[in-house]
């Protein structure tokens, strides 16, 4: 008996609309109706706007029957982080800041799915202005792993992950600065990549840490992902920093790209900390690929022990730049109290921003502030070259590096909300690839013995992405992890 | 003790493009408010920079015009600032790495009496970097309104070496900068508009001490001539203060130009710590040599070289170079009617455009680009008093025709019958002997050498002409007559 349509995956779904097997409406109401089934426990969702769901359903079938249809994603529901810009939605960022704010313009990534026919729907829960690692920092309270409810789907891009988990959706975008896409994907049981800094086009995206943020997509299956990829990477005039580059047919190119490659272990990911189910299942997933013929050769990453120091200088130093337009002047809360301008400032923000918000901007200000500049922004910028150097060294010698995605499978929610620094560690196999700028994925390689998934991360070469599909795709065929779903 | 003053300037101003620096969204002025914004310039979440590659060819060609070395890279950076005009309360400037650095700015002081050309001198910039302009609040009774149309302007910051000592030379530095980039085509320069604006860091000291005393900034100078009155105030104001065995403070002033009064903003103690860093939006553009020589091939010949070349080319006295120079339209109107008008005729041109056509342009409030006379009509009523087929009284009266109606001069003259006739000879000559007979004390000094006298007896002649005898035509008459008594 197959699977009910709410889980199953783009590439089944996309050939049963075109044979005409089923319409977009049918897809999208089973979406719909899962949806209300699970929401309630799940909390994927900050908002979801059910008639403008199925109007694009109805569009896309009015298409499809004219023969116009868009493609693979031409009737797909997938959903969107709250930080992605989606004219006339809500976004929100999860804040209490942004709670009324509604887009009037879309985001490139939301012109790009629009483009393809998908079918946009539901504003996704994350961590708020997207820093966290749990979705516990959301405004409106956390979002639930579908694996066990009483443990955290990750985050920040956590909303996105339990929404595609408990088939609330079809795919789901998210973003990722330190490891908010590839993190809750492991923790949630799905492939989550985060592509080359460059190759989609950050405009409409909420900014976080403008260097290290980029959109990307969470999929049941490596070929899923490279369906969504393929829709939303290329060149965006309206973003300085996205790359001009030759967008391969990533989906196609899974089966072209058969290796077997060269795969690096940066020993210095398997250190203290790596819970050992995770590294088991890691270990086990690279003896896997040393049966397929690859070469398997330790690698070191030498500056790793200081990606998460870098990391917290720079992302907050920009985050507390790109977040002081959120002044309660033009737009989003301001306070009742305020009786000059100052206090439209301070009360706006202490009333509107949560604590770790107000944490990241405290610190970014001061590593920025005069005297300290050099010693904390500017040398973390150099750090950051080594960090990019250690990679692009290891690139010398493998295609592609083998690590965990998460140190730990899904902790329980509350477990580490009151400890910073507990929570910080949670991306210590991530940040150092948006560090980088490289692109990573993580796909599920299995579960601990209490039935929680396990993520194994791959990095890969600058704007290779099809060769990190490839990569991924290889392991997949050969395991069943992607289509177990949990019992909820 | 004797003291100086030591004279820094900062000058901002607008650069001309058809958008705003970061995103598409029309640039302008005078606009309905909060009209020219888009979700970039209201700093919508999730928006992003995208440089206006206009503005940055402008402000190379305005480094190249004022002999700066150009940055091989164009890097930006934020300014952070927490302020209601400024929408992500961050400003992209330029800090570490400003796209022009060093070059001057030719001035000229004023010369002894106003036809004579003062001293010039180069006075040393510091750099020029490209930063966008914030918005305009205006201030009500119990609030304050925002308009965002200015947000997003590109504005250039042009920074001199505190290199000039007095109010005049400020003054004098604020109009070459303007002439220079209004002949570049960068910016109108209206200060009205807020196009060009100025803000001076003034300080004092002993005659003959290198170091910098302590500086105060002077805010507000909204037109030039209160930059001249602002900074002789302050420079006054500063002598005094020591004179009077007080202390000078570091601090930002606010000149009120309509009193003549300034007050202190903020002292040092109160000085924003920007926490400048790159911005990481967008990426740093690479300036080739290419680039900078297709600018070069834009750049017009300075005013001040202009000037040099009008003096020694075409002999016009250097009041009339100083009326032609300043608008470099007018400098080239002149250029084309001096060519046409033919050698020797250059003066006469420049008197024209000096004297008629500037007082009728200014009379109708007409644009120069509206006038519809022409340098070749102008070259031909030129040409016509020249040969003395006009007089100059007439030739006024076909000016003013030509201006209204922008008809030639040889039309008009045919039309309203103006031609200096070309008179009977025989009736000339007995205008002559009648003027001669008349004036016999005139004639006695005239025999005795005294050749002016010969203009007494041209007044009954042009009577009894009724004004059209042609006077070069009646002096020769009169000579030739007089010679033969």
């Amino acid at each position: 008996m197959s699977a009910p349509l709410y889980f199953q995956t783009i590439a089944g779904l996309s050939a049963q609309l075109a044979a005409g097997r089923i319409s977009s409406v049918e897809l999208t109401q089973s979406v719909i109706a899962r949806t209300k089934v699970v929401e309630p426990r799940v909390h994927a969702f900050n908002s979801f706007d059910e008639p403008d769901a199925l109007t694009q359903a109805a569009a896309s079938d009015v298409r499809r029957a004219a023969g116009e249809s868009r493609g693979p994603l031409d009737g797909i529901p997938v959903g969107l982080k709250d930080v992605i810009a989606v004219s006339g939605q809500p976004l929100t960022a999860s804040s209490k800041m942004l709670a009324n704010f509604v887009s009037p313009y879309d985001a490139t990534a939301t012109e790009n799915l629009q483009r393809a026919g998908a079918v946009l729907h539901g504003r996704l829960n994350c961590d708020e202005f997207a820093m966290g690692s749990s979705t516990e920092n959301s405004a409106f309270g956390p979002a639930h792993n579908p694996w066990d409810l009483t443990r955290t789907p990750g985050g920040s891009s956590g909303g996105s992950a339990a929404a595609l988990a408990s088939g609330a959706a079809i795919a789901t975008l998210g973003s990722d600065t330190g490891g908010s896409i590839r993190q809750p994907a492991a923790l949630c049981g799905l492939v989550g990549l985060k592509p080359t800094y460059g190759l989609i086009s950050r405009y409409g995206l909420i900014a976080y840490a403008s260097s290290l943020d980029q959109i990307g997509p969470f999929a049941r299956t490596v070929e899923d992902a490279a369906i969504m990829l393929g829709a939303i990477a290329g060149h965006d005039p309206r973003d300085s920093t996205s790359f001009k580059t030759e967008i391969p047919d990533y989906r196609a190119e899974l089966k072209n790209r058969r290796g077997p490659w060269k795969l690096g272990i940066p020993k210095e990911y398997f250190g203290a900390g790596l819970d050992p189910e995770v590294g088991a299942a890691v270990e086990k997933a690279i003896a896997f690929y040393k049966s397929l013929g690859c070469e398997i050769r330790e690698v070191s990453l030498p500056h790793t022990q200081y990606c998460l120091d870098a990391y917290y200088v720079i992302a907050t130093a920009e985050a507390s730049s790109n977040l002081a337009r959120y002044d309660g002047i033009r737009y989003g809360h301001r306070s009742k109290e305020a009786k000059n301008i100052l206090d439209v400032y301070q009360h706006s923000r202490a009333e509107g921003f949560g604590d770790e918000v107000k944490r990241r901007i405290i610190l970014g200000t001061y590593v920025l502030s005069s005297g300290f500049y050099d010693a904390y922004y500017l040398r973390a910028q150099k750090v950051r070259t080594l960090i990019r150097q250690d990679f692009l060294s290891a690139y010398r010698e493998v295609d592609a590096l083998v690590t965990p995605t998460s140190p730990i499978p899904a902790f329980k929610l509350g477990e580490k909300s009151a400890d910073p620094l507990a929570m910080y560690l949670c991306d210590i196999y991530t940040i150092g690839v948006n560090l980088a700028g490289l692109p990573a994925l993580s796909l599920p390689c299995g579960f601990t013995a209490s039935g929680l998934p396990i993520g194994l991360q791959l990095i890969g070469q600058p704007f290779r992405e099809a060769d990190l599909l490839a990569t991924a795709h290889a392991y997949e065929q050969a395991h069943d992890w992607s289509k177990r779903r949990p019992a909820l | 003790m004797n003291y100086e003053a030591v004279i820094g300037l900062e000058v901002h101003i607008q650069i001309k493009t058809h958008s705003k620096v970061f995103t598409r969204v029309g640039a302008g002025y005078g606009h309905e408010p909060n009209t020219l914004t888009d979700p970039v310039v209201l700093a919508l979440p999730g928006t992003l920079p995208v440089m206006n590659k206009a503005a940055l060819d402008a402000i190379i060609k305005a480094g190249l015009l004022l002999g700066c070395e150009i940055a091989a890279v164009c890097k930006w950076d934020r300014k952070q600032y927490f302020y209601p005009d400024s929408p992500k309360n961050y400003q992209i400037s330029q800090y570490d790495q400003p796209i022009c650095i060093g070059g001057f700015v030719e001035i000229e002081l004023p010369g002894s009496a106003r036809n004579v050309m003062g001293e010039h001198k180069n006075i040393p910039l510091t750099r020029i970097h490209l930063e966008e302009d914030v918005g305009k609040l205006n201030h009500h009774v119990i609030d304050s309104l925002v308009d965002y149309n200015r947000a997003g302007t590109p504005l250039m910051e042009i920074v001199s070496d505190p290199a000039m000592h007095t109010a005049e030379e400020a003054f004098a530095y604020l109009t070459s900068i303007r002439n220079t980039m209004i002949y570049g085509g960068i910016s109108d320069c209206d200060m009205e508009k807020g196009q060009l604006r100025c803000d001076a860091n003034i300080s004092i000291r002993p005659v003959g001490e290198t170091k910098l005393g302590t500086k105060v900034e002077l805010k507000n100078l909204n037109s030039i001539s209160f930059v001249r009155d602002g900074i002789a105030h302050e420079i006054k104001r500063q002598l005094a203060v020591v004179a009077a065995g007080g202390k000078l403070i570091q601090e930002t002033r606010d000149y009120d130009g309509q009193t003549g009064t300034s007050q202190s903003l903020r002292s040092k103690e109160m000085a924003h710590d920007y926490r400048y860093f790159p911005d990481p939006d967008l990426m740093p553009v690479h300036v080739d040599v290419a680039w900078k020589n297709s600018l070069r091939d834009t750049c017009p010949e300075l005013p001040f070289d202009k000037q040099r070349r009008f003096l020694s080319e075409y002999a016009v006295p250097y009041t009339i170079t100083s009326v032609l120079i300043p608008e470099r339209k007018l400098g080239d109107f002149f250029e084309a009617a001096a060519k046409l008008a033919g050698p020797g005729r250059a003066q006469a041109v420049g008197n024209w455009i000096a004297n008629d056509f500037l007082r009728e342009l200014g009379a109708g409030k007409i644009a120069l680009a509206a006038a519809k006379i022409t340098p070749a009509h102008l070259a031909a009523l030129v040409q016509l008093v020249d040969a003395g087929t006009l007089l100059n009284a007439a030739a006024k009266e076909v000016f003013a025709e030509m201006f209204a109606t922008g008809e030639a001069p040889a039309a008009i003259v045919a039309r309203l019958g103006l031609t200096a006739s070309a008179t009977d000879a025989g009736e000339l000559e007995t205008w002559c002997r009648d003027a001669i007979a008349a004036n016999p004390k005139a004639l006695t000094e005239f025999k005795a050498g005294k050749d002016s006298a010969i203009n007494a007896f041209k007044g009954p002649i042009m009577k009894a002409a009724k004004g059209k005898a042609n006077p070069k035509l009646v002096d020769e008459a009169l000579r030739r007559l007089l010679a033969s008594l």
